[in-house]
């Protein structure tokens, strides 16, 4: 007994000895700059995951075959640690934290859906860690968290966008909304495009407000209960996962009018998923890979060379938010070997940043650390590409 | 008023999946007494056998046979490997259990890890990324007023019902369905008169997982895209109908599946959508509270 006891203490020290080194290993090389993404590799987004890593790996790439990145005359190489938080709210926490504690990463890019942005923000903001979310449109993510910033639009703004667009295309006077109740990205997005529309158009014009579950797949009750409302079109703030799903379940129960969503349909699967039925719809989204120009251009070429396909908007959104980490971490002058200091110095030079010209797009930063640009429109064309319709600027 | 008959249509097609899924759940339970917890995530395993079969095999990327061929011939194909599937789990996890003598507890429990493993080992072999369902058969909608029926739901609901004749006829009209119904009452009693229970529970391994496939086909055709863990939630839901119809019994699951389909459909069409669930269960509650054993279930004394 007394034998087995001291075994197992001794493997407890040998386990927790391990551990503490494995923690102290994680702190990097003196010159190496360690950056986390905590993005979705699995669950119900994973081609946003993979597109967010494959701009990172492409970005990183690029800086390191240069000899690493330029910090007040040293160069220094990238590291990027990828986390996966299986598009889950709580595993983004424990994503952020194993980033931060362990990995002692300087900034971290990501998480990408509000879902997960929303609680991760307010991780990373307590723990002092200085995050940028590339594709979050919640405001919430960065309310009052001087130490989250992100690269997109906010709802508060593509609301009204989707509201005057559909307005003028469809001509409609009544709109439906159909939501996912437990995504805050598509709660928030839906709640704001109803108090606009009525608004603009008067109260209850709004005529079927539904909503349905992440893990749904059938959603005929709800569409049935919309189509018999008789709306002029249907406003689908969903991922494009389950857009799939919902726009062909409409058109098996007769729906033959028009779709409006927003920029969590831009995803390059969402056409495979969909195929024909998608075809016609229109989405605002963050930038229209389809005729786009200059370094956007050059950007999406690249892309679409090295990996097959064109980049969707959180590639170019990831591509952006990277490049503004390693530009703060460029302008604050010097790289702290500590990763406290250099987190707090990452952060200052954030908040300095005024402007910046993304693939997205110009952006000016307000004093949430919110960008002001530029949305655009896209319409899907018969080949299933995302063809540019309109931009609005605020 | 057309919109109540559409959403009666709905719930027939939705509350049939449920059915298919439920009816698995009873057999495994009626001869065994054994939860089989792993029944959803075979049910999924038998969408991407269809998926492999109708574009890798027969499909596009294989012999690339017309729409209604993939149809005719994947439908015998997938309901034969995912039933191989079931017997494989029958085989490997919960036989050495029950050769060992270990408590019907640790079987449960096995189910359940063996669904994750299922679950997890498709995400580890095939990714995280869905996969869509190719299209198979020509869709058409046929409207009547304002109520539209697809003829895919049409044979959804069909398949249900035809599956439903099956099970029970096995169950309660043929010598195989007699030694089933004979072993959940005394498996100890059962050998001894010369019936081979090994046999008997891979037959009904194989009847339950071979309806699964074809469940797991039919949803992938109906919903056609497909993720890892798209079986799970359905399961446990399908679980929760075949309880409360009474597990064990062939009616039940099958009356089951559908009340729940129809509670479902009907209350998002009267209600908020939000409180679906949330009314859907509190029904299922209050009848479990009122018939403990379910529908058509029948209180059961046993010596433990």
């Amino acid at each position: 007994m007394k034998r087995n006891l001291f075994k197992i203490g001794l493997t407890t020290l040998l386990m927790v000895g391990a551990f503490m080194l494995a923690g102290c290993g994680g702190g990097g090389g003196e010159d190496t700059i360690k950056i986390g993404f905590n993005i979705p590799l699995t669950g119900d987004i994973p081609k946003v995951g993979e597109a967010s890593k494959y701009a990172a790996e492409m970005l990183k790439e690029d800086v390191n075959s240069q000899g690493g990145l330029e910090v007040g005359g040293k160069k220094y190489k990238l590291e990027f640690v990828y986390e996966d938080n299986e598009s889950k709210a709580e595993s983004a926490v424990n994503a952020a934290l194993k980033l931060i504690e362990q990995d002692q990463v300087v900034a971290i890019i990501g998480p990408n859906s509000s879902k997960q942005a929303v609680p991760a923000g307010g991780t990373c903001n307590d723990n002092r860690v200085p995050m940028i979310s590339p594709w979050s449109t919640n405001p919430d993510t960065t309310k009052d968290r001087p130490w989250v910033f992100r690269a997109a639009f906010l709802d508060p703004f593509q609301g009204p966008v989707a509201v005057n667009f559909a307005t003028k295309q469809f001509d409609a006077k009544t709109a439906a909304v159909l939501f996912d109740i437990s995504n805050d990205y598509s709660k928030g997005l839906a709640e704001i495009f109803q108090s606009e529309w009525e608004k603009k158009h008067g109260s209850g014009t709004v005529v079927a407000f539904e909503s349905h579950g992440t893990k749904d797949q059938d959603f005929s009750a709800q569409l049935t209960k919309i189509i018999a409302a008789k709306p002029d079109f249907i406003f689908v703030p969903d991922n494009y996962n389950q857009v799939a799903l919902i726009i062909k379940q409409a058109h098996d129960l007769g729906w033959k009018g028009p779709f409006m969503g927003s920029d969590a349909w831009g995803s390059a699967e969402l056409m495979t998923l969909c195929g024909d039925d998608c075809k016609g719809q229109f989405f605002s989204t963050h930038y229209a890979a389809a005729g786009a120009k200059g370094d956007t251009k050059v950007f999406i070429d690249r892309y679409s060379k090295k990996y097959g396909y064109t980049p969707d908007d959180v590639a170019a959104l990831t591509w952006d938010a990277t490049r503004l980490v390693l530009q703060a971490i460029q302008e604050s002058g010097s790289y702290d070997s500590d990763v406290r200091k250099e987190r707090q110095a990452i952060r200052d030079a954030l908040g300095g940043i005024k402007e910046f010209a993304g693939v997205t797009g110009n952006m000016k930063f307000d004093a949430q650390g919110d960008p002001i640009k530029c949305a655009v429109v896209v319409r899907i064309d018969d080949q299933g590409q995302f063809v540019f319709a309109e931009s609005v600027c605020p | 008023m057309e919109a109540l008959f559409q959403n009666i249509i709905n719930a027939l097609q939705w509350g049939s999946f449920y059915a298919l899924i439920a009816l698995g759940y009873t057999l495994v339970y009626g001869v065994l007494l054994l939860i089989n917890f792993a029944h959803g995530d075979i049910f999924m395993v038998g969408a991407y056998i269809a998926f492999g079969v109708s574009v890798f095999v027969l499909g596009v990327q294989g012999l690339n046979l017309p729409g209604w061929a993939v149809l005719a011939l994947g439908v015998p194909l997938t309901m034969i490997l995912t039933a191989g599937v079931g017997v494989t789990l029958e085989r490997i996890a919960y036989r050495p259990l029950r050769r060992k003598g270990a408590h019907r507890l640790y079987v449960v429990i096995t189910a359940l890890m063996c669904g994750l493993i299922l679950e997890n080992g498709n995400l580890a072999l095939l990714g995280a990324s869905r996969k869509k369902f190719p299209e198979l058969m020509e869709k058409t909608v046929w409207t009547l007023g304002n109520v539209s029926v697809t003829n895919l739901k049409v044979l959804v609901i069909f398949a249900a019902f035809a599956v439903f004749g099956i099970l029970n006829f096995i169950v309660t009209r043929t010598r195989i369905g007699m030694a089933m119904r004979a072993i959940s009452y005394d498996k100890f009693a059962i050998p001894l008169m010369g019936i081979p229970v090994d046999n008997i529970i891979v037959f009904t391994f194989v009847l339950g997982s071979g309806f699964a496939g074809l469940a797991g086909m039919l949803f992938a055709m109906s919903y056609p895209i497909l993720e890892p863990y798209m079986g799970a939630l359905i399961g446990w839901k399908a679980f929760i109908a075949a309880v409360v119809g009474g597990i064990g019994d062939i009616r039940g699951a099958f009356v089951g599946g559908f009340l729940l389909g129809f509670i479902e459909i009907l209350v998002v069409a009267f209600f908020p959508s939000t409180l679906r669930d949330l009314i859907a269960f509190s029904i299922l509650l209050v009848i479990l509270w009122m018939k403990p054993t379910g529908l058509f279930g029948v209180a059961r004394h046993q010596k433990i």
